[in-house]
């Protein structure tokens, strides 16, 4: 059965790292398919793996690793800023500093667990949200937001291009380039820094498979399950979730640098209860303790946010121009509530409508279809059937069914 | 030789004194056991033994190290496992990934941070497991979720996850509670067995006279807070004492 995890596990990545390089050509047509969306989706891919290694492993609920991201997006500009416009030193830094500030949060939130666990990381986000919305201004720019200009020093870089504002590049390649194609009358777009981010998104995805799938993911899945058996198993459980806390964090920090690379700004907002919020709400959308869930929900949400908001009136009425003009607008004073800036609405209602009945999020959707297309297929060739055992995992005799495609990502 | 040492241990609970200068003494390799009537202080003392209380006063002594003040995890790795009153199993991980984090923990300690390594490569961890599962006749369902398992299915699964971890002292608190006969008499045995397989000591709290009566080396019995006698099986049965303690034959205020 292992054996079988073990190959599964390949299969799984390779289709999730086609289906990411291929997002161009798969998102066109759902018209999402232009850079700075596409960065979205993979940049907040990130953070929710990194959310759903704490939450979806541990059951520990944070409410507040918005202000992981944050501190990543200031600690990544000051590197522009400081030494250069080249992304590397940006998000190693963030990283670093995210990580020591997790540790810092996770050492004291950690002591306690639930509903005081969740207020805890809350007061923090918001904490470090005010400060850097006046306290700390010198360091973040209070409300304007921080962000590149001429007068910085550059130490490594600001001799090459006197007197002016390169942006963000790796080695020279700009984050902003893009390479056009139009292909059986959709418009391509290959962008570098949807590239850049879609290759760390493989890279952090594949270190959370790893770890789901070691001992310490097994330990983490244990503390979530009965944390007082762990103990009394010669199980020292507080610094283990303390380890992934952290790097839960440093994800946040890592797509908080992402976001600053694709456009160098950080503003305290990144940090707010809502921003927090909007994750747990991903990881639950997609599936809390799956690997591809999280990815999942913050695509959705993230096209929700920026496609469904962008509907107004007039679409609406196009929409319903063939109809006679009492039911077409009838149907658009019903309908347009939900689209335009009422985009929440129709998030909010698919959101409610998956908690009840898909409560492990849309990935137990994708896991039923597959079972029951399995169940389908072999009682047609009337194979012998080898009751599926009642794990959670998918049982091992559907090799012919393919792991969860991460087709939206 | 004693393997577990208790002497003069008080506890109080605000008004109640649980535990009135308790004195027990555990042979190595025997099957000693706790009894006495509701309220007595049984599991009081046992929640003593494994960390999760501390005595106001007295010590507590295993293989002449003192218990006094370690948390749960450092108690257990020091040799003493623990089964609970309701069984307490890992409800959504698989019956082997139950038993292969004690023996994880057993092979690497409190804490060992592998983040990396895969699960697929522990074949010793997977192997003992699948071994102390064989003994208590759980292998055939081990991939199922240990939530789908019947009650005493979970006592069997967590007696292997103490077994696996090979204790030096196996704490059983009502090994027996709320089992229909056959289930008791099937736990009977399964006790006996591990207690000729392996040189394990055992300190049973138990309510069933039977089972008592059938498995244990030594008897302490208490009441109130006390122990009242600890004495052989045999002594036991018609000892006055006890008899008050249980039937209640003199006025108590």
């Amino acid at each position: 059965m292992l054996k079988t995890t073990d190959n599964k596990d390949r299969l799984m990545m390779i289709v999730f790292t086609v289906a990411v390089l291929a997002a161009p050509v798969i998102l066109a047509p759902f018209g999402a398919g232009y850079p700075d969306l596409m960065q979205r989706f993979a940049i907040y891919g990130i953070f929710a793996i990194g959310f759903n290694l704490l939450f979806g492993l541990t059951g520990y609920l944070s409410f507040g690793h918005a202000a992981f991201l944050g501190v990543g997006s200031y600690a990544a500009v000051w590197m522009l800023k400081l030494l250069s416009v080249n992304i590397i030193p940006a998000i190693i830094f963030a990283v670093v500093i995210s990580g020591l500030f997790a540790l810092l949060i996770g050492y004291v939130s950690l002591r306690r667990s639930g509903i005081y666990f969740a207020i805890l990381t809350l007061a923090f986000a918001q904490m470090s949200y005010n400060l850097a919305y006046s306290v700390l201004t010198p360091i973040t720019n209070g409300e304007t937001g921080l962000q590149m200009d001429l007068g910085d020093p550059r130490i490594l870089d600001a001799a090459t291009a006197p007197g002016q504002l390169p942006p963000p590049s790796l080695f020279g390649l700009e984050m902003g380039d893009t390479h056009y194609l139009s292909f059986m009358g959709l418009d391509l777009q290959f962008n570098v820094g949807f590239y850049v981010c879609a290759a760390i998104l493989i890279l952090m995805f594949y270190i959370s498979l790893r770890i789901f799938r070691s001992p310490f993911g097994m330990l983490l899945r244990a503390i979530k399950s009965n944390q007082t058996r762990l103990n009394f198993t010669g199980v020292h459980t507080r610094p283990y979730a303390l380890v992934v806390f952290v790097i839960s964090g440093m994800y946040a920090g890592l797509a908080g640098a992402l976001l600053v690379c694709m456009d160098p700004l950080a503003g305290p907002e990144r940090m707010q209860w809502t921003a927090s919020g909007e994750v747990v709400l991903m990881t639950i959308m997609g599936g809390a303790g799956t690997l591809i869930g999280p990815v999942l929900g913050a695509c959705i949400i993230k096209y929700f946010e920026n496609i469904f908001s962008r509907v107004n009136d007039v679409i609406v009425g196009n929409w319903f121009s063939g109809l006679p003009d009492s039911v077409g607008d009838f149907l658009s004073a019903i309908v347009s509530p939900f689209l335009g800036s009422g985009w929440q609405m129709s998030l909010g209602l698919i959101f409610m409508l998956v908690i009840i009945f898909l409560p492990g999020g849309l990935m137990e959707g994708v896991t039923r279809l597959l079972g029951w297309l399995g169940r389908l297929f072999r009682s047609r060739n009337n194979d012998d059937d080898a009751d599926a055992p009642q794990s959670r995992k998918p049982p091992p005799d559907q090799r012919s069914s393919r792991p969860a495609s991460p087709k939206e990502s | 030789m004693a393997i577990l040492e208790v002497k003069g241990v008080n506890k109080r609970f605000g008004g109640l004194l649980a535990l009135d200068d308790v004195n027990l003494s555990v042979v190595e390799n025997s099957i000693h056991a706790v009894i006495g009537p509701n309220g007595a202080g049984k599991s009081t003392l046992l929640n003593c033994f494994v960390g999760k209380l501390l005595p106001d006063s007295g010590t507590i002594m295993f293989n002449n190290h003192s218990l006094l003040g370690l948390p749960p995890y450092r108690i257990n790795q020091v040799g003493i496992s623990r089964v609970f009153q309701t069984p307490e199993v890992f409800l959504d991980l698989t019956i082997l990934e139950n038993v292969m984090i004690p023996a994880l923990a057993h092979r690497d300690g409190a804490f060992h941070l592998a983040p990396f390594k895969s699960l697929s490569r522990e074949h010793d961890i997977r192997e003992q497991a699948e071994r102390i599962l064989g003994s208590v006749g759980l292998l055939e369902d081990r991939h199922h979720l240990a939530s789908a398992m019947s009650r005493g299915n979970k006592r069997r699964l967590e007696m292997a996850m103490c077994l696996v971890q090979k204790p030096k002292l196996l704490l059983l608190d009502e090994p027996t509670a709320g089992m229909s006969r056959a289930d008791t008499n099937n736990t009977i045995d399964l006790l006996k067995t591990i207690s000729e397989d392996h040189e394990i000591t055992f300190v049973v709290i138990e309510h069933d006279m039977t089972v008592v009566f059938s498995l244990a080396d030594r008897i302490s019995v208490m009441s109130q807070g006390h122990v009242i006698v600890e004495d052989h099986p045999d002594n036991i049965k018609g000892h006055p004492k006890v008899k008050e303690a249980y039937l209640g034959t003199t006025e108590t205020a």
